[in-house]
This record gives structure tokens, C-alpha cells and sequence, in this order.
């Protein structure tokens, strides 16, 4: 992707300004701190990082001699925010193509490697990380395929190495959407879907639930045909029948997932969809799924709770958008969350290439939620973390991300106030214990249109 | 402004049959005129019980602020606000210790029931896209009045009033219809009786990507061009009708585009103009002049704030979003401080949503706003800050002598807030709309189900 060169120049200072090593040692005391881990807030807090990770966080810490102290006294201090569900670095602006590399009508599908496109540089990066964003689980979206492509969690640091997992999941539709694309019908869309993974499970062998075609590690090649990036699959080679749909890419790209070995993020919407989407659990039982949107949930919540099935939810949804959203309402994640289900926030089909920040204001809604009649919310300690801890757990990541508890990357975030409510803003990001610049095109646009008054050039020589 | 709109004696059939005679017009007596309402709004108030809301911070709307105050509402309208006001002894009372009174948040942009949910192509009727003046449209004939949407404004959004816009496919939308946010069968039912038309019109990326391959404008300077020769034959026709009026000319045929615009002209009709840039803003200021009409607003004005000095000189609003940008070229510059600058400047601020969703929010996207403001070094006070979604909108749609505000004598478009709605925290707890109390959290009877969620799943469930 071609950038404008002032933004490339912009890019190249925000990432020089973060260039310290992490090889250091850092205290946050004074603040209140919140885990992320649905804990409620502990105050006066110490939070400690060391060479990246967090080394404790919580009352009476000891502060380690030699330690950068940094005073919150007065501030809040929480993990980084996790974008549950997002676009983020795939695209600078939606509405221009050259700038949007959300979705591809080529030839391929499953195949595609959302990191391939990432641009950590990109306006919206900045954005989210300036508020609080830290992390960001990233999806390509559909293009005529049920299949998006392979989605990876991201930092959103101002350096060029955004990846923190790749291919962590496969992306697919099987709602409205899927059965567009499909050809007109759900039905269509489950076929394409079942076809997909079986022409995998040819490639990988068999019926790929046995135990020890997905053992890693293996030094037999025919005991374990994928290796860890199923795009450099040595299974490419693998004999397939005459008759199949898919591109032999797309195939091998789908063995890790019928193995169980990458996750299965599946949108759907309606209460019929989510049933569908455990049922799939019968005929490919190693599959590992994650449920996004689910704004019928809560009519499911116990099959979903039994079904141990993570759901990313969108919090807010409230309308019959669609008709497979009828049954909409703000308490669904919060229903959900009382029936057992393991249920963060995210946000699909709505600005998610731009607006994952909004995720802590969402959670802040929940928690008022809970003040209406008859309505359900959350705690605040369960709001803050369906934005942090909760879509790492998702994703099979809560020991890496989401949280302050020992051994977690050193993401962490100093706020001027309750980071769920609307006043207040962050005030120092920290990524892997590195301290970030939150500078951003916004601000800097800002800070020249500050002043209107006619001066003795032009605007355009103020920066 | 809405004595102006009282139609004239005859019907457009009456004119019609005129029209054939070729008749010069009397030199004296009564002309034949355009029906200026022929789809008049049926709107009634519902009665309402006399309420005083008492011990409350009252924000009236157009900058006051009492605290521990008291609000008196009967027959539809605001008796008396004050610290300590006298009320018939039997009215009955509400509490409102810890809670917020506001008037209700009246929203200048939005696509409820022209652009409903669910969002199927067969309820899709925001743009008459096939033509890129189309004045002779007219929103309300588009309004769905079952649009479940508008029950989420109502209960989640405290929105007492709203105008309904066509889209911004077209340079000349199209009229938007002012409506009270209360449920009826009819799009007249709704209508804001006395609130004067508006005229939508839209500048920069959307007319001409619409009708780039159809013929054009293809560009900005078409669009441009293209306006200002509508508005030549809109002078034309209205010099036709000055001259039958004066008795100098013969009966003109009537045409509905033109109409529109001769109603613009007259100053009857408000221009509502969709654009994003300031450079695209100045040359609508010109154009403007040049043609002798008056922009009451620029809706989503992102960039006002690298020109809120000549907004501020033009007398012209700003309907701005808190932290919407990207999604498209022209939302490239959007910050955060935009409506903070714009009011700073002196020019008319307001907080639109053009969203279903972000109608449900209006209050904590201006806290965003005010927050954003107060960072800056700017300080806004709550009080200050609700005139962005009352005093200001209402004045937009000329219908500030009647609501807009917690004065006496205005009708009683009235939220009680569970709390300080600048909070992601709080949500309306009570709405009255001309005296009659339209949703009450506390009461699920007091929740408005649209025909289109009857008998559907989460049927009157909290939303």
C-alpha cells in the first residue's frame, strides 16, 4: 500500500520515539489498578513490568530497586485493551480501494493471510492505540467466498513488527452473508462449508480425528502432514479426487483447522445459525470454534454455555438490522454471561477497521445496563474484561494477553479516569513494557487548526 | 417561521385545473397558490398526569444549570422551572435526588424509517438515486413509521424529536420531514406540527461516485456546476410566480422540483447540506450567495473546525459526529476537537448521529466531545454542553419556539436521566414528549413494540 509521504515521515518518528529496549524495569504505582481478569478494581496499586512482561500487579507490590517508577496516583491502570473483533491495520480509509485491503474477490480464500496486508503505519493504528488499544485480533472480511482468510492478533505499537500471532484463526461466515455469497441459501453456505473442511481432511490424511495425525512435533512427516504454517504445507502435495471445489491453496489451508490445530471463528447472528454452528461439532468433532456476533445468543445461552464455545459479541446490538438479528437486545451479553457462557466483546459490521476503541465505551454501557429494569449487564470488573482478558481467552491466548497477572505481555494503560466512562482518555500506553507515542494525524491536525488567527504563513507551515 | 407554512386556500387540483386555462392572473383578489402542506400532520398530543420532578440538576437546553432543582410539567407544557417553584398542591411528585433533567435530545440527522430495520432492499427508500437533482422528493413519503428504530431512540436515547433526511446520493435529496418522536400509523401522525421543511443537499464524494458512469456530475466541479444551473431554473420559476402573484403573468405550471426550491428561496425551507470539507463548505457559502438562499446547516461537517471563524461569521450550524473519521476520503481529516473548536469560534455546534445506533447515544457522544474540548484546554461545562443536542438542533429546524429547551410555556419534551447523562453509566429513566410520559423504565408496559416486532423473538423485551 502506497502511502502519502508525509505519513510515511510521521510513521518513521513515531517509531523512532519507541525505540528503547524493554529490557528494563518499570513500576506503576499509586493508581487504581484493574486486572482485566473481571476482578473489581484494586486501589493504590502497584503494577510492575520487567523486560517486557508483567512481573506482579496488585496491593502491597514490592517496587524492584532500580525500577522506573511511574506515579498514578490519582489515575487508573489497567491492561491494554484487546480489540475483540476487528479490521484494524488492514485498512487506512474504507472508501478507497487502493487504501482497503479488507476483502478479496481473487482467487483465493481460506488461503489468505490476513498479515500479508497488515499496515502497521496506518492512520488507525495510531488512532486505537492512542486510545488504549494495545492489541487487536484482526479478520479479513468475506469476498466471494464463505471463507475470509486466515486472521492473527496484532499489537498496534509504533514499530514495523505488528504480528503477535499469525494464522491464529480461519474466518467464516455462515449467516445472511454466507448464504449471499453461497448462492442464495444457508443450505448452500453449510454444503461449501462441509465440502471445504472434508476436501481438507482428505489432504491431511484420513478423517483427521485421529490423535496422532495432529501430534506436534512429530518427526514423521506422514504422522504429522501440516507443519506450523499450513501456507508451507508439505500436505500441498497430497493426491486429492477429481471432482473438488476448492483450489488445492485453499484446501491445504483449511487441514489445521479440521485438526483442531486453528481456530474456527464462524459469524452467525441467528438462534437457528448458532445452533448450526454446534451441531458441526457432531460431524468434525476436532474442529475448535469460536462464535462472533451472536446476537440471538442469549435465546441459546445454555446450549452455548454447555457447548464450552467462546462467543465475541457484539455488546450494543440492539436492532433487527437484519432479519437474523430479530431478537437483538443490549442484554444479550450479559445473558449470555449468566448462563456460563464464555462471552467477550467484539465488533463485526460495525467501523471495526477503525473504531475498535470503542469497545471500552460499550463495556461502560453494560455496566449502566445493569441499572435498567429487567435489563442485564455486567459488572464493571466483567465489562472491563470482555474487552481485555476475555477475547485473549477466546482466542486461546489469556496466558500471552488481556490481563495484568504475572507472566502477561506488558501491555498496560494509564488513564486520566474510569477507562469505561466517556470522559475519561489514556494517558500513557505501554506495549510489550515499551512506552508509546499517542500522537496521531488527529492531533497533529489538532494542534495546527488550534488557532485560526491569520499568521505570518500559511497554515500549512505549522506542524 | 411556521405561520409561513400554513398552506394557502387551494389544493394543487385546484391549481391543476387552472393551469390549463392559460388564464392571465387577476390584477386583483385572491391568486391561485401552491398548497405549501398537503400532507398536514395529524400529530395529537397524549394527555400526561402533572409532574414535578423535584431535588434534580436541571441542564434547560440552551446553557442554564440549576442544581437541586425543580421542573413542573402539565398540559404539554414546562409551567415553571426554578430552585424553588410553586406547584398545585395533589400534582405528583418525582424524586429526581441524583438524577439529570434535560429537554430531549432532538437529532438533526437521521434515516429512521427511510433507511429502517431491518436494512432489506425492499424498506430501502433514503435515495431516489436516479437522477442527481431529485428536490421534487419528499422523505416523509419514504418514513416507515414501524421502523423499530425509533423506540431505541426514544427509550435508550431520551430523543424527543428528530428530522428525517433523505440520502446524499443526490446534490438535491430531496425534503426532509421534521417528526415527534412518538409512535403512530401514520407518517403525518409524526410530523412536527409547524416545524418547517428542509432541503437536503450534498456536496463532495457521494453524488459523484453515484453518478460518475450514469451520466454524471463525475467530479467536484460538476457537482458544483450542476447545482448552481438547478438553481438558475429555480430562480426562473420563482420569478414566473413572483410576476402571476404580482398580476403580471400568466399562471405557471407547476413543477415540484422547482417548488422546493422556489420554498428555499422564499426562506421557507431549510437548506440542510451534507459536507465534509471545509474548502467544499466555502464554496457552498458562495454559491449560496449567489443564488440568495441561506444555509441553515452543514451536516457532517468533519472539517468546520479549520473554518469555524467563517461558520461563526456565516451564522451557519455545524452537525458534526465526536469521533467518526476514515471511512471514506472526505472523513480523512475528522479530530476529535471539531465541535469543541466550532463552538469555541462562536458558531452553531450540534451532535448528530445519521445512525440507529448513534441516535441511541447522542448524550455520551457529546461527553466525548466536551471531554475531548476540555483536554484541549477548552472549558465546557455540561450545561453548555447540552445545547449541542437541544438548543442548537432545534434552532436548525426552526422549531426552537416550541421545543429545545426547559422554559416555561415550551412543550414539555422532557428526559429525567438516571444520573449524569454525560456517563456511559446512565441511561433515560423517564421521556416525556409534549407532557405525555412515552417511555418509563420502571414500567414495561411504557416500552413501544412496533408492528414489525410483534409476535417476533425478544417481542417488548428491554432493548
Amino acid at each position: 500500500m502506497k502511502l502519502p509521504s508525509v505519513l510515511s515521515s510521521v510513521a518513521a518518528v513515531l517509531a523512532a520515539a519507541s525505540a528503547p529496549a524493554s529490557a528494563q524495569t518499570i513500576a506503576v504505582t499509586g493508581g487504581t489498578v484493574a486486572l482485566g481478569d473481571g476482578s473489581a478494581p484494586i486501589v493504590g496499586g502497584t503494577v510492575v513490568i520487567r523486560d517486557g512482561r508483567v512481573v506482579a500487579a496488585g496491593q502491597g507490590v514490592a517496587v524492584p530497586a532500580g525500577a522506573q517508577v511511574i506515579d498514578a496516583t490519582g489515575k487508573w491502570v489497567t491492561p491494554g485493551i484487546v480489540a475483540g473483533f476487528s479490521r484494524l491495520g488492514l485498512v487506512d480509509v474504507d472508501g478507497v480501494r487502493a487504501a482497503n485491503d479488507e476483502s478479496s474477490s481473487g482467487a483465493f480464500s481460506a488461503a489468505l493471510d490476513a498479515t500479508t496486508a497488515l499496515n502497521p503505519a496506518g492512520a488507525p493504528i495510531a488512532v486505537n492505540r492512542a486510545e488504549g488499544v494495545t492489541r487487536a485480533i484482526v479478520a479479513p472480511s468475506t469476498g466471494k467466498n464463505i471463507f475470509a482468510g486466515q486472521g492473527a492478533l496484532i499489537d498496534t505499537g509504533a514499530d514495523s513488527e505488528p504480528v503477535t500471532r499469525a494464522r491464529l484463526f480461519q474466518f467464516v461466515e455462515l449467516g445472511e452473508n454466507a448464504a449471499e455469497i453461497a448462492g442464495g441459501s444457508r443450505a448452500a453456505a453449510h454444503a461449501l462449508l462441509r465440502n471445504a473442511l472434508r476436501e481438507a481432511r482428505q489432504i491431511a490424511g484420513g478423517s483427521g480425528a485421529s490423535p496422532s495425525t495432529a501430534a506436534r512435533g512429530s518427526d514423521d512427516p506422514s504422522a504429522d502432514p501440516v507443519v506450523a504454517n499450513p501456507n508451507e504445507s508439505r500436505s500441498y502435495d497430497a493426491r486429492r479426487n477429481n471432482d473438488v471445489l476448492l483450489t488445492r491453496y485453499d484446501a491445504v489451508a483449511l487441514v489445521p483447522v479440521v485438526q483442531g490445530r486453528q481456530l474456527l471463528v464462524v459469524h452467525a447472528e441467528r438462534a437457528a445459525d448458532l445452533r448450526q454452528v454446534m451441531a458441526l461439532k457432531r460431524d468434525f468433532p476436532r474442529l475448535k470454534l469460536v462464535i462472533v456476533g451472536a446476537d440471538e445468543g442469549w435465546t441459546v445461552a445454555r446450549d452455548l454455555a454447555a457447548s464450552g464455545i467462546p462467543v465475541i459479541a457484539s455488546a450494543l446490538s440492539d436492532l433487527p438490522a437484519q432479519f437474523e438479528q430479530l431478537a437483538a437486545t443490549q442484554s444479550n451479553v450479559g445473558r449470555m454471561r449468566a448462563a456460563g457462557v464464555k462471552v467477550a466483546i467484539g465488533t463485526i459490521n460495525d467501523d471495526e477497521q477503525r473504531m475498535a476503541f470503542r469497545a471500552r465505551w460499550y463495556a461502560g454501557n453494560l455496566v449502566g445496563l445493569s441499572k435498567v429494569p429487567g435489563a442485564t449487564g455486567l459488572s464493571w470488573g466483567e465489562a472491563l474484561a470482555a474487552i481485555t482478558s476475555g477475547p485473549a481467552e477466546a482466542m486461546g491466548l489469556g496466558g500471552d494477553v488481556g490481563s495484568l497477572r504475572p507472566g502477561r505481555r506488558g501491555d498496560l494503560v494509564i488513564w486520566n479516569g474510569d477507562p469505561l466512562d466517556n470522559l475519561s482518555a489514556a494517558e500513557a500506553v505501554f506495549i510489550d513494557g515499551v512506552r508509546q507515542p499517542l500522537e496521531t494525524r488527529q492531533t497533529k491536525l489538532r494542534d495546527r487548526y488550534r488557532s485560526l488567527e491569520r499568521g505570518a504563513l500559511p497554515e500549512a507551515y505549522r506542524r | 417561521m411556521k405561520q409561513g407554512m400554513i398552506a394557502a386556500a387551494l389544493s394543487a387540483l385546484a391549481l391543476a385545473g387552472c393551469a390549463t386555462t392559460g388564464d392571465k392572473g387577476p390584477a386583483t383578489g385572491e391568486r391561485i397558490r401552491v398548497a405549501e402542506d398537503p400532507f398536514p400532520s395529524t400529530y395529537q398530543r397524549y394527555s400526561g398526569a402533572p409532574v414535578v420532578i423535584t431535588g434534580v440538576t436541571v441542564l434547560d437546553g440552551e446553557g442554564g444549570r440549576i442544581d437541586n432543582g425543580q421542573v413542573y410539567l402539565a398540559d404539554g407544557k414546562v409551567q415553571a422551572v426554578g430552585q424553588s417553584i410553586s406547584v398545585p398542591a395533589g400534582v405528583q411528585v418525582v424524586d429526581g435526588t441524583g438524577k439529570y433533567v434535560t429537554p430531549g435530545v432532538i437529532d438533526v440527522h437521521s434515516h429512521l424509517g427511510d433507511y429502517p430495520s431491518p436494512q432489506v432492499e425492499a424498506l430501502s427508500d433514503g435515495n431516489e438515486a436516479t437522477a442527481p437533482a431529485r428536490p421534487e422528493v419528499w422523505a416523509e413519503h419514504s418514513v416507515w413509521p414501524q421502523d423499530p428504530g425509533f423506540s431505541r431512540a426514544l427509550a435508550n436515547g431520551g430523543v424527543t424529536a428528530l428530522q428525517i433526511l433523505p440520502g446524499s446520493a443526490n446534490l438535491f435529496g430531496g425534503r426532509s420531514v421534521t417528526l415527534k418522536n412518538v409512535p403512530a400509523r401514520t407518517v403525518q401522525g409524526m410530523k412536527f406540527p409547524g416545524a418547517p421543511y428542509g432541503l437536503k443537499m450534498a456536496c463532495g464524494e457521494n453524488p459523484k461516485r453515484v453518478y460518475g458512469d450514469k451520466g454524471g456530475p463525475a467530479t467536484r466541479m460538476g457537482n458544483i456546476a450542476v447545482t448552481r444551473q438547478t438553481w438558475l431554473d429555480a430562480k426562473k420559476y420563482k420569478r414566473k410566480w413572483d410576476a402571476y402573484e404580482a398580476g403580471e403573468g400568466d399562471l405557471p405550471d407547476q413543477d415540484l422540483a422547482m417548488d422546493t426550491l422556489k420554498g428555499v428561496l422564499d426562506g421557507k425551507i431549510l437548506v440542510h447540506n451534507h459536507c465534509y470539507r471545509a474548502d467544499e463548505m466555502a464554496v457552498m457559502i458562495d454559491l449560496s450567495k449567489e443564488m440568495g438562499y441561506k444555509i441553515t446547516a452543514f451536516h457532517h461537517a468533519v472539517e468546520s473546525y479549520k473554518i469555524a471563524d467563517i461558520l461563526a461569521r456565516e451564522g451557519i450550524c455545524s452537525a458534526m459526529w465526536a469521533d467518526w473519521y476514515g471511512f471514506k476520503m472526505e472523513a480523512y481529516d475528522a479530530i476529535r476537537e471539531n465541535i469543541p473548536f466550532v463552538d469555541r469560534a462562536g458558531a452553531c455546534a450540534i451532535m448528530h448521529s445519521d445512525d440507529p445506533n448513534g441516535i441511541q447515544r447522542l448524550n455520551q457522544e457529546a461527553a466525548k466531545a466536551m471531554a475531548a474540548g476540555r483536554r484541549a484546554g477548552i472549558p465546557i461545562t455540561e450545561e453548555h454542553a447540552w445545547t449541542w443536542l437541544a438548543m442548537n438542533p432545534a434552532k436548525a429546524l426552526g422549531i426552537f419556539d416550541q421545543t429545545g429547551s426547559l422554559k416555561a410555556g415550551k412543550n414539555a419534551d422532557v428526559v429525567l436521566w438516571n444520573g449524569n447523562p454525560f456517563s456511559t453509566y446512565t441511561r433515560p429513566e423517564r421521556v416525556w414528549i409534549d407532557g405525555a410520559l412515552m417511555y418509563d423504565a420502571n414500567n414495561p408496559k411504557l416500552r413501544t413494540v412496533s408492528d414489525f416486532e410483534l409476535g417476533q423473538p425478544g417481542e417488548g423485551d428491554v432493548k
